[in-house]
């Protein structure tokens, strides 16, 4: 089974490398982009009997750090993983 | 007091490693055991443990990530646990953040940019173990040089741990974008520390500066005496 992780920066927090995009978006010409958040997408290849707690459990001890970020776990459906 | 028995945990990529135990023999006149991240056990009967700088595993995933969940450091957490003192440097309070032993993260700097030169920093707390050789207040100069120092926590967070004392120093000129400028945080029993500054770096004035030597002999003074 293919799972994605997409970890984000918590509302409130600054994102320094959002904004940073933000500007270049800016100097290229871009307008109209009001705000820029940059985050983290990691795939993950499981057991089909993984359970939705071990995912769980994998994204708060290691893949997001709970402090900063939060997480929002995706499972791929098998004809667009194989595709 | 060469029964000063402190121990360097060497992780893949740490670089200030051997800084830190040069640091703690001046200091204290015994030369610290050196300890690998894979290694299961800390040595016995330890004083001191120091975590020190570097990129360990590359900064993957987030800086000090990897390394938090290294075999070594479940010793760490344990024996800081039983209230020996830790201080983890630059790549160490990342790894402490990570390992849940000190509150808040360590996220980009401000303006993106790497940071390496001298900063100035206020002695915030100068009771615990590791700052009782400063006065409260005082100015020092330490060296910074980090990409991901930029510390953060909660409002609720950083309004404990000011109320609690545990805010060891702060930057004069905030040369990260840290939080209330916090550049040096206590845990909370007061045998932890992490701190972005390298006072390893400042031990002897052919360093440019001996400030941080005052940190490793507080340390030293407060564990086997003077």
């Amino acid at each position: 089974m293919k799972v994605r992780v997409h970890v984000s920066l918590k509302p409130g927090v600054l994102d320094p490398q959002g904004r940073a995009i933000h500007h270049s978006l800016e100097g290229l010409g871009f307008s109209g982009v009001r705000d820029v958040r940059a985050g983290r997408l990691i795939e993950l290849d499981v057991d089909d009997a993984t359970s939705d707690e071990a995912l769980d459990e994998m994204c708060r001890k290691l893949l997001a750090n709970m402090v900063i970020e939060n997480y929002r776990i995706e499972k791929v459906p098998a004809a667009e993983a194989s595709a | 007091m060469s029964g000063f028995r402190a121990a360097v945990v060497t992780f893949p990529g740490s670089n200030c490693d051997r800084d830190m135990a040069v640091a703690l023999e001046a200091a204290s006149g015994a030369a610290p055991i050196r300890v690998w991240h894979g290694d299961a056990q800390l040595p016995e009967r330890l004083d001191f443990i120091a975590l020190p700088g570097g990129f360990s595993y590359g900064d993957y995933l987030r800086s000090g990530a990897m390394a938090a969940r290294s075999p070594i450091m479940r010793a760490v957490v344990e024996a800081a646990g039983r209230g020996v003192p830790v201080l983890g440097v630059c790549n160490g309070f990342q790894v402490l953040t990570e390992a849940g032993l000190l509150p808040g993260a360590l996220m980009r700097n401000a303006a993106i940019t790497f940071v390496c030169r001298d900063a100035r920093l206020k002695v915030e707390n100068s009771q615990s173990l590791f700052t009782s050789g400063f006065g409260a207040g005082d100015e020092i100069v330490i060296p910074v040089a980090h990409h991901d120092g930029n510390y953060f926590a909660d409002d609720g967070t950083l309004d404990r741990i000011e109320g609690e004392g545990r805010v060891a120093f702060r930057y004069l000129d905030n040369v990260n974008g840290s939080a209330r400028s916090i550049a040096g945080v206590l845990g909370e029993a007061g045998n932890v520390l992490g701190m972005m500054p390298h006072p390893e770096r400042a031990i002897e004035d052919a360093q440019g500066g001996s400030d941080g030597r005052i940190l490793f002999e507080s340390a030293v003074k407060g564990l086997v005496g003077a």
